[in-house]
């Protein structure tokens, strides 16, 4: 039995997040752990329920075990619901065969089902991949407030990176009038966060008129927007002016996990009112040992650290051995990093070893040439042998 | 461990008495230990993970942070359509009155304990911190045919406490030939860990023979008064364990955690301890934060210096604050400045700005919920 729901989210978590690399050649983007005791696609979930969305449809495609598993029931969310909760919505098999999804509008066309199931008035499409702090109820207030048929968050961003953004015209009243999707010569600095509230019967017919014209993309960004604006639809652009952060790139990932270890950017994990859920390791508490030396850094349940760590985020079960140095990185779960390894500036993956007085990555100022310098990445389940150097801006996806 | 059907009886309440300050508003199973579980997490999580899918928890009296603690067991995954969790309040067949000893307390709950497929009963306590492999003990009890296996381990009895040790006497073949109940001596002896298997006719004949007679104390009017003419083994369990019957005891079960040793002996790998989930996001160690030889729970923010301390989940450390040697529970602030040394304090306890706390490792300072000093 489905009883209505006012508004139901899709959730687009099927992407490879390709410039992840090494990060994503195991599963999907909206997996890779984030924080130190989240996965990315924690942010919109947890924006969801704690936004009273309790109806939520994960769209995965590429790698999705990991996502799957980690979703399980929806429990650690509280979305384990008899009526509504979270739906893992794979591609599937028809009467007509399989398809792939071939783009995000696509992935909704496809579960057009599983939506009516709810007959919800507002179907909230979001991405698995941004990390920020929202209140979609706010927003659907403001959208039924100016009865719009279609309401998209936007980021007043500098103009120089315009260009990478939908970015929308919007008169004073919000009412979008222009929308062009990474514009070449930008006209405005409204920059559409691809976060989108529809009313579904609006939603509806323009992906089935998407789906039915094989010229177009089956994407929201280079379709549905410009088509609904184009059909007269009420579009409202809604300011949001807190934190949120696409971590599309290795660089942005590691940028957004050094913003949480920063006391003037504005991402509060630790509100009581607006808790992040996750999935919680089964580990004692963290061991910090008589030498060790911890600042400026977050580090989880299960961690042993005996060497030093400094502005960095480390994830559950890690083991920082004697002597050995953690700076300005972060270590994801159960990665062991022994003693005297030099780890700085760099991302390391789930379940790898950096073996000892290993060197990974160094300090920008340690690089003649800036152009040479980035961020080091060690996949997942990486073995970096003993004494071994892994270069800066270098990604390692086979053991050393 | 063998096919057979065990359901484990946990008791939450005995030994309320030797940690006053800390059961006051809670029931022993719910004292807060090891920087992030309660005390009643040992036992059950060891008989999850020992195969025994079906507990009852049977509690008398201050058991709502129990319940609270418990829920419906998922996070031990003990939320079961067949078996799982069972929380057993005070049912009693005589007036208003509560239990007084176990054998009275097993009558209040024997119908549940009816229902159940169970061929053999685990009963434990909630003082003893330990990991135990409940399936060899139980393998154990059937390979003697036993009709009671007492566990116990070898242990000092303490005449600085309040001194509610068993000791027992156990012959070359493992036979329990004699039993001491709160000795007044000192040195090491075999002490009774409070876990027990029974089969569940034998623990059934043994309940009804009780109730008429007006025996309360498994203990002392079975184990002690009936070793001659019932087989009563004792397991020798050689893992390690603390177990708590006092304050200082408490504080050093605690403290003992900060030996790797030690940790590795009770975190053992694929026997995970479970706990209830509280969503806390990371520790957070803030610029200047100094920590050395620490237990710290997750959602913990330090700015101060901490040095062997447990910090419980969510507890929150000052700028040029100071602690040694303290176990602070979850959700403490202590204030800028604080020297806090020897101390315990319990749950959401606010300690101003500057003030320095002091108590000995002999006698830690107890700070109780909710203060504001």
């Amino acid at each position: 039995m489905y009883t209505k729901k006012e508004c139901v989210a899709m959730l687009l978590a099927g992407g490879q997040g390709s410039r992840l690399y090494a990060l994503t050649k195991d599963m999907a983007k909206p997996a890779v752990p984030f924080g130190g005791k989240y996965r990315l696609i924690d942010f919109p979930l947890s924006n969801c329920v704690n936004s009273g969305i309790d109806t939520v449809g994960v769209l995965t495609q590429y790698q999705p075990l990991v996502l799957h598993d980690y979703l399980g029931n929806g429990q650690p969310w509280d979305l384990d619901k008899m009526n509504g909760g979270v739906h893992a919505l794979p591609p599937y098999q028809n009467i007509n065969g399989a398809s792939w999804y071939s783009g995000s509008a696509n992935a909704i066309y496809q579960n057009i089902s599983f939506i009516d199931r709810y007959n919800p008035t507002y179907v909230i499409v979001l991405s698995g991949d941004h990390v920020y702090k929202q209140d979609y109820n706010k927003m659907l207030e403001v959208h039924k407030a100016k009865k719009a048929d279609c309401t998209i968050p936007v980021l007043d961003v500098p103009l120089e990176e315009a260009s990478r953004f939908g970015i929308m015209t919007a008169d004073k009243d919000g009412y979008i009038t222009k929308f062009e999707e990474k514009p070449k010569h930008p006209e405005s600095t409204l920059a559409s966060m691809g976060i989108y509230i529809f009313n579904w019967d609006k939603l509806k017919k323009a992906l089935i008129e998407n789906e039915n014209d094989p010229a177009q993309d089956k994407d929201f960004g280079k379709n549905i927007i410009p088509n609904m604006l184009a059909d007269g639809n009420v579009m409202v652009a809604y300011p949001f002016d807190a934190y949120w952060k696409d971590v599309g790139t290795l660089d942005s990932l590691w940028d957004a996990n050094m913003d949480l270890l920063n006391p003037n950017i504005p991402i509060d994990l630790y509100d009581p009112n607006w808790k992040i859920y996750s999935r919680n390791p089964v580990m004692p508490p963290q061991y910090i040992g008589p030498d060790a030396v911890v600042e400026n850094s977050m580090v989880t349940d299960g961690c042993e650290v005996y060497g030093s760590v400094d502005f960095s985020v480390v994830f559950e079960g890690v083991k920082i051995g004697k002597g050995a140095k953690v700076n300005y990185s972060i270590i994801m779960p159960g990665t062991i990093i022994e003693d005297g390894a030099d780890v700085e500036y760099s991302i390391i993956g789930e379940n790898s070893v950096i073996g000892k007085n290993a060197k990974i990555g160094t300090d920008p100022t340690a690089v003649a040439n800036r152009d040479d310098w980035g961020i080091a990445v060690v996949g997942h389940g990486i073995n970096v042998g003993e004494g071994k150097t892994v270069c800066p801006k270098a990604i390692i996806s086979e053991n050393v | 461990m063998s096919e057979k059907n065990v359901l484990g009886l946990i008791f939450s309440n005995l030994h309320d008495e030797s940690i006053k300050d800390l059961t006051h508003r809670r029931t022993m199973g719910s004292v807060m230990f090891g920087g992030r579980y309660r005390l009643i997490d040992f036992p059950l999580s060891a008989m999850v993970n020992s195969g025994v899918g079906e507990v009852g928890v049977i509690t008398k009296k201050n058991y709502q942070s129990l319940l609270d603690h418990l829920g419906n067991g998922r996070e031990w995954d003990l939320s079961r359509k067949n078996g799982g969790l069972h929380l057993l309040p005070p049912f009693s067949h005589n007036q208003d009155e509560v239990y007084h000893g176990r054998l009275e307390a097993l009558y209040g709950v024997w119908e549940f304990v009816t229902r159940s497929n169970a061929d053999y009963i685990l009963l434990s306590d909630c003082d003893i911190v330990a990991n135990m492999d409940f399936g060899k003990i139980i393998d154990y009890h059937i390979d003697n045919k036993a009709d009671i296996t007492a566990v116990y381990a070898t242990g000092n009895v303490r005449m600085d406490e309040t001194n509610t040790a068993t000791v027992l006497g156990v012959n070359d073949s493992g036979r329990v030939v004699d039993v001491l109940i709160c000795p007044e001596m000192s040195g090491e002896s075999n002490i009774a860990l409070n876990v027990y298997v029974i089969g569940k006719e034998m623990l059934k004949s043994i309940v009804m023979d009780a109730k008429p007679r007006n025996l309360v104390d498994f203990e002392k009017d079975v184990v002690q008064a009936r070793h001659k003419d019932l087989k009563i083994m004792g397991y020798y369990y050689d893992g390690y364990y603390s177990r708590i019957s006092s304050m200082v005891t408490y504080f050093e079960a605690n403290m003992a955690l900060l030996n790797p040793e030690n940790r590795a002996k009770l975190f053992i790998d694929g026997k995970p301890i479970y706990t209830k989930v509280r969503d806390n996001p990371p520790a957070k160690y803030g610029i200047n934060a100094s920590v050395k030889n620490s237990l710290i729970g997750d959602g913990c923010i330090i700015e101060g210096s901490v040095e062997n301390c447990i910090l419980f989940r969510g507890a929150k450390i000052s700028a040029g604050a100071s602690l040694k040697n303290c176990i602070i529970m979850q959700d403490t602030v202590v204030g800028k400045k604080c020297g806090l040394e020897n101390v315990i304090t319990d749950k959401n306890v606010i300690i101003s700005d500057g003030r320095l706390l002091t108590g000995s490792a002999k006698f830690p300072l107890f700070i109780a919920k909710g203060a504001e000093i």
